[in-house]
């Protein structure tokens, strides 16, 4: 336990100052949930991984304690669901008070809390999924989950820092840089000069709006996402899918005649071929937007994973070697991930700066090309 | 909630949340961001091609002053050298000047010398001729006291005549 909780300390502890202040956690938020089971109960790894790596209902922090004295330390968020009786909203400590139920599905017995509200009784499954009891009803959960609360902090975060680094821009105005000017100052300009400029070239400006942003979110969210405590967003890919989607789009809106009949009668191929060429090219309209999707899921789900399971180990063995030898992994790892949050920030922006550069290309030399060829 | 599974209301709060600070982002940081930045970079590009430019009026004016130093040593030089040579040929011309009038007063001098010993000598011929007449009288008033010396006289006279 001790070793545990110096590790924590440990693993992010400049981060750890600038997330007290930031996020305002208790003390205790530091712990983690691995305890929770408790002797009685088989300590269970993939249950542990996936409750953090997952979304909630409510932000979990820490528990102290054992089975009925187990003290939950929780921040309550707002559940929102619409049903066909209209929206329903409320905290999700209402569940707190629920009563548990058993039903079986698939020959396998789940548990589940059932909260009757008005006409809706709704069961939330152990793996934080609301459904309506009964057959039949819909029921869209549009909730203020622990994904959600981190969203509305990131962004938040995100508004203070660069509307603070415009300002320096007014109060220095020509002057040199000063303050969290200075530090944002290259991010922006290797942003703008290193992504922006060579992939898409001189339309670059209209983009640059959205590739600063989609940077600045994805790794804002990939280091908010590194604290202990904090939610995985950038490794959900409800998030990360909507973020491909939007490069998709603009990448698709602003296709040009030149990209679009690269894909329905690219330059260059004999006609015997169209049929399998251009089915693969409309296919890899959407393979894109896919792989921008799946790769920062994946990358960012694998390190948190990876350094849970590194913890979990300290649990499974309840040795203070075992814990020593996790610990420093996972201590190694983080630095990793630090490194993976800006780097997959960066990849998935310079990958989407590539594809709107594809789809804004003049290309005069391949006329010419053709041209000669008949 | 399923690890693979997007959840629709997380896909809602991510395309609302993020357009929003897009456009927020996008007039508020972005905009004035880019357009500091790019002034700035103009204004940097700028400031290096007027030092650029003011290096070379400097060495332009450079060598101006040196060409204005040039000239001044040479004028400088040149009035030296007249100065000298007016300065050499008023001595010298003063030098003729005295030398002619040195000449003219010698002249002069000697001119009013020999006036003098002309008068001089016309005088003292004037006191001899005075003085012979003075002796001869005397010579011959005491020669001629006596009449066989005055015959004799008009003899000699008379003989020196004969011989003229």
């Amino acid at each position: 336990m001790r070793v545990f909780t110096i590790e924590r300390f440990l693993k992010s502890f400049p981060i750890n100052l600038v997330a007290l202040i930031l996020l305002g956690l208790p003390l205790c938020a530091w712990a983690s949930g691995g305890e929770e089971e408790g002797e009685h109960k088989k300590f269970n790894p993939a249950e542990l991984i996936m409750h953090h790596v997952g979304d909630a209902h409510e932000w979990h922090f820490a528990t102290w304690g054992e089975g009925k004295e187990a003290v939950h330390i929780t921040l309550p968020l707002p559940v929102i669901l619409y049903t066909d009786h209209g929206f329903d909203v409320f905290m999700s400590s209402e569940f707190h008070h629920a009563k548990m139920v058993e039903h079986e599905h698939n020959g396998k017995k789940h548990h589940f809390q059932e909260l009757k509200r008005g006409e809706n009784t709704y069961l939330r499954s152990h793996e934080d999924k609301i459904t309506l009891a009964g057959h039949g009803g819909t029921l869209y959960d549009f909730s203020i989950t622990k994904n959600v609360a981190s969203l509305f902090l990131s962004v938040t975060i995100m508004l203070l820092v660069f509307f603070s680094v415009a300002k320096g821009y007014k109060k220095n105005q020509g002057k040199a840089p000063s303050g969290i000017q200075s530090f944002f100052e290259p991010i922006i300009l290797f942003v703008r000069d290193d992504i922006a400029k060579p992939s898409i070239g001189a339309k670059h400006e209209k983009y640059l709006p959205y590739l600063l942003t989609v940077f600045f979110f994805i790794w804002f969210n990939n280091l908010l996402g590194l604290f202990p405590g904090g939610a995985n967003l950038t490794g959900n890919i409800a998030v990360t899918l909507s973020l491909a989607v939007m490069t998709f789009l603009i990448t698709n809106l602003s296709g040009n005649r030149n990209y679009w009949g690269h894909i329905f009668s690219p330059p260059g191929v004999p006609a015997a071929l169209l049929p399998i060429i251009v089915p693969i090219e409309i296919i890899g309209i959407f393979t894109k937007p896919f792989a921008l999707t799946v790769r920062l899921f994946a990358n960012i789900t694998a390190g948190h994973i990876i350094i849970l399971s590194l913890l979990s180990l300290i649990f499974i063995f309840q040795s203070a070697i075992v814990g020593v030898v996790s610990a420093a992994f996972s201590v190694a790892l983080t630095f990793l991930e630090l490194l993976v949050a800006i780097l997959q920030a960066f990849i998935f922006t310079l990958l989407s700066a590539m594809y709107i550069g594809a789809a804004v290309e003049e290309h005069h030399h391949d006329h010419e090309e053709e041209h000669a060829h008949h | 909630m399923n690890l693979v599974t997007p959840e629709l209301g997380l896909i809602f709060w991510q395309l609302v949340v993020f357009i929003t600070v897009l456009f927020i982002l996008s007039r508020y940081a972005w905009a004035p961001i880019t357009t500091a930045l790019k002034d700035r970079e103009k204004s940097i590009t700028e400031a290096l091609s007027k030092a650029e430019e003011a290096k070379k009026e400097m060495l332009k004016l450079q060598s101006d002053n040196q060409k204005l130093l040039d000239d001044a040593r040479l004028e400088r030089d040149n009035m030296l050298k007249s100065a000298q040579k007016v300065a050499n040929d008023m001595i010298e011309q003063a030098k003729a000047k005295a030398e002619v009038e040195y000449a003219k007063k010698l002249e002069d001098a000697r001119r009013a010398i020999d006036t003098e010993k002309q008068a001089a000598v016309t005088e003292i011929k004037k006191q001899i001729a005075e003085l012979s007449i003075d002796v001869a009288r005397t010579l011959l008033k005491r020669e001629l006291e006596n009449p066989d010396k005055q015959v004799q006289l008009a003899a000699d006279l008379i003989k020196d005549l004969k011989v003229n």
